[in-house]
């Protein structure tokens, strides 16, 4: 099938009005991060007057981002790496066996990504605030209360994928595996896991972006000691100044980890989109 | 699916290999081998309880409580008032009620704008990457890379460009093109809601690109030769191939976006810095604020009950308009 000359010059149109809207805010966000102070509080440019490296010093003493960025790593790890073994065991469940509630428990925890996070955030704040009181177990303004709560936030998709890519691997090598003798559990790690390890890493990505990248809860139930990137970031704007050269610096350091794992993986999300959408 | 084909294979072979004496009619699942898929699901399902399913219920209890700053240490002292917070929140003839009613009307203006340039974008993007090209994948990377980028990151990036004096925004139309003689402001007054609009579709429209991109894949190419020796062009392959083979991905994908976009925080918590101007002041954002604000957490709950039900109601609805329009279908 032939491309004509006018479907050659929409697509050319069409990708370049596109680029421009993705690569601008990238290019300023990138270029900004490389100018001193002055450029950034008179009028734009764009390109720095002098080009320096001197914001992605400062940024570290600004605001504590240090603090900020372990606390970002730790949780979205942590949870990153609990919300994929939870999924894993999960998604066998839901593409192996048949069981009473399979479609339910399909049905209820993908309806759960759907609802208001306002809805979750209110009563889960007074829920940690009085469970600190009562029990003395710290889940408010605690790293390990956000990463409780952020594992749940990528379940759904996770298992959701997950379901997808086992569903995919033909069933005849669990069964090959069982007549040798092989367990539920040994087939799910020595003939599923192995199969599928592209969704698996994919996932990973997946509920290691979600926590990154969450603000609401992120707000609300931290303080000064466990604040996350996702609110620190704020606190370069001072009354006196915003040094927007450091924040652009900043989050582009936050920015880079998250988007080249994404783009790595992206055949895979495709992938499992794919796997998840034919059902 | 597929588990319902195989699980009488598994029943079959089940007496072979394991006790071939017992005869093909007995069951072979014991009680051991039948509780193993709900301990798998355990952990899932006590965390879905634990963080969803709990709060929600609790959610409901409270926009029955009289909650407000003088209660929330120990909410086990909070009158229970029964539907007099929906009254409050929900009454349109009072302030409260107008204001909400206002911010609803903002959200779904946003959020049906928003769905719908993203969409657009997406699906442009999707069928002009269709066939290859060299730089096709770099493209792909490139436009994917908005959704990969942490919200807060984007956000500000934005926030950074739409600053009055010192913002690329107004560079080029007031400095450079000279389309304005005034510096408009974009994040406060009326151009609030189309930065963040602009912002929303932004950050989302690589989504629908994934899912239709995803979604073309599916599409056999057999399909478009039929169309091309039939004569049919560009418009018209779009309107009878494409667009018919992606209804199933669109189906889940609008109400998806939809949802998502109905529900956000995240852009313009960051954009604003927390206090939305009116004209962008979502609901999300409006309950959070009246929330914190005078921490009446009972009347929140009950906003966000509201907003619950509402959202139930909306995707029952669309999923049983689609639904029978399948039927019609087939």
């Amino acid at each position: 099938m032939r491309e004509t000359a006018g479907e050659r010059w929409g697509r050319r149109i069409v990708l370049t009005l596109l680029t421009l809207f993705v690569v601008i805010p990238l290019y300023v966000m990138v270029t900004s991060a490389a100018k001193p102070l002055q450029d950034v509080q008179n009028g734009f440019t764009w390109w720095p007057s002098r080009p320096t490296l001197q914001p992605f010093i400062d940024m570290w003493s600004t605001v504590p981002l240090a603090r900020y960025l372990v606390n970002s790593l730790v949780v979205s790890s942590i949870a990153a790496v609990c919300s994929v073994a939870v999924a894993i065991f999960a998604a066998f469940a839901v593409s192996r066996y048949r069981f009473r509630g399979r479609g339910v428990f399909s049905v209820t925890v993908l309806s759960t990504q759907m609802f208001p996070g306002i809805l979750f955030l209110l009563p889960l704040f007074l829920i940690y605030v009085n469970l600190g009181n009562a029990t003395g177990i710290e889940l408010y303004a605690s790293r390990t209360g956000l990463v409780i709560t952020y594992l749940t936030f990528s379940l759904p998709f996770s298992i959701w994928m997950l379901v997808g890519y086992f569903d995919s691997i033909p069933r005849g090598l669990d069964e090959a595996a069982q007549v040798d003798g092989a367990g539920p559990l040994r087939t799910l790690f020595q003939v599923i896991l192995p199969a599928a390890v592209p969704g698996v890493v994919a996932v990973t990505v997946y509920a290691f972006m979600t926590a990154w990248g969450e603000v609401l809860f992120a707000s609300v139930m931290t303080d000064e000691g466990s604040r996350t990137l996702a609110v620190g970031l704020q606190g370069y704007s001072t009354q006196f100044n915003v040094y927007w050269n450091q924040i652009m610096a900043a989050s582009l350091v936050v920015s880079i980890p998250v988007v080249v794992g994404f783009l790595a993986l992206q055949r895979y999300f495709v992938a499992g989109l794919t796997a998840g959408a034919v059902k | 699916m597929a588990t319902s084909t195989t699980a009488p294979d598994a029943d079959r072979r089940e007496p072979r290999a394991g006790s071939p004496t017992r005869g093909p009619a007995r069951r072979p699942r014991g009680p051991r081998r039948s509780l193993l898929p709900y301990l798998l699901l355990a952990p899932a399902i006590v965390l879905e309880l634990a963080i969803h399913v709990i709060p929600m219920v609790v959610g409901v209890w409270m926009s029955l409580l009289e909650l407000t700053q003088f209660h929330i240490r120990d909410w086990s002292t909070a009158p229970f008032i029964g539907l007099e917070n929906y009254r409050a929140t929900l009454d349109l003839n009072s302030a409260a009620g107008k204001e909400l009613l206002h911010s609803f009307w903002i959200t779904l203006a946003y959020s049906l704008l928003s769905v719908g340039f993203a969409w657009l974008l997406g699906i442009s993007a999707a069928v002009v990457l269709q066939r290859p090209f060299r730089g096709r994948a770099i493209l792909r990377a490139l436009f994917l890379t908005p959704y990969a980028l942490p919200v807060y990151a984007a956000v500000i990036t934005w926030s950074f460009l739409l600053q009055r004096d010192t913002g690329l925004v107004n560079h080029v139309l007031v400095d450079q093109l000279g389309l304005m003689n005034e510096r408009p402001f974009w994040l406060i007054g009326d151009n609030s809601f189309w930065s963040l609009l602009v912002v929303s579709v932004w950050r989302n429209w690589p989504f629908a690109f994934l899912c239709l991109m995803a979604g073309l894949q599916n599409v056999p190419g057999e399909l478009y030769e039929a169309a091309a020796i039939d004569g049919a062009g560009f418009w018209r392959r779009l309107r009878s191939v494409t667009l018919p083979m992606l209804r199933p991905v669109n189906l889940v994908l609008l109400l998806v976006l939809f949802l998502w976009t109905f529900n956000d925080f995240n852009t313009p918590f960051v954009l604003f810095g927390g206090s939305a101007p009116e004209q962008a002041d979502l609901i999300s954002i409006h309950i959070y604020r009246s929330s914190f604000k005078t921490w009446d957490f009972g009347s929140g709950s009950a906003m966000s009950v509201a907003l619950l039900l509402f959202l139930l109601v909306v995707s029952a609805a669309y999923l049983l308009i689609t639904n029978r329009r399948r039927d019609d279908h087939a």
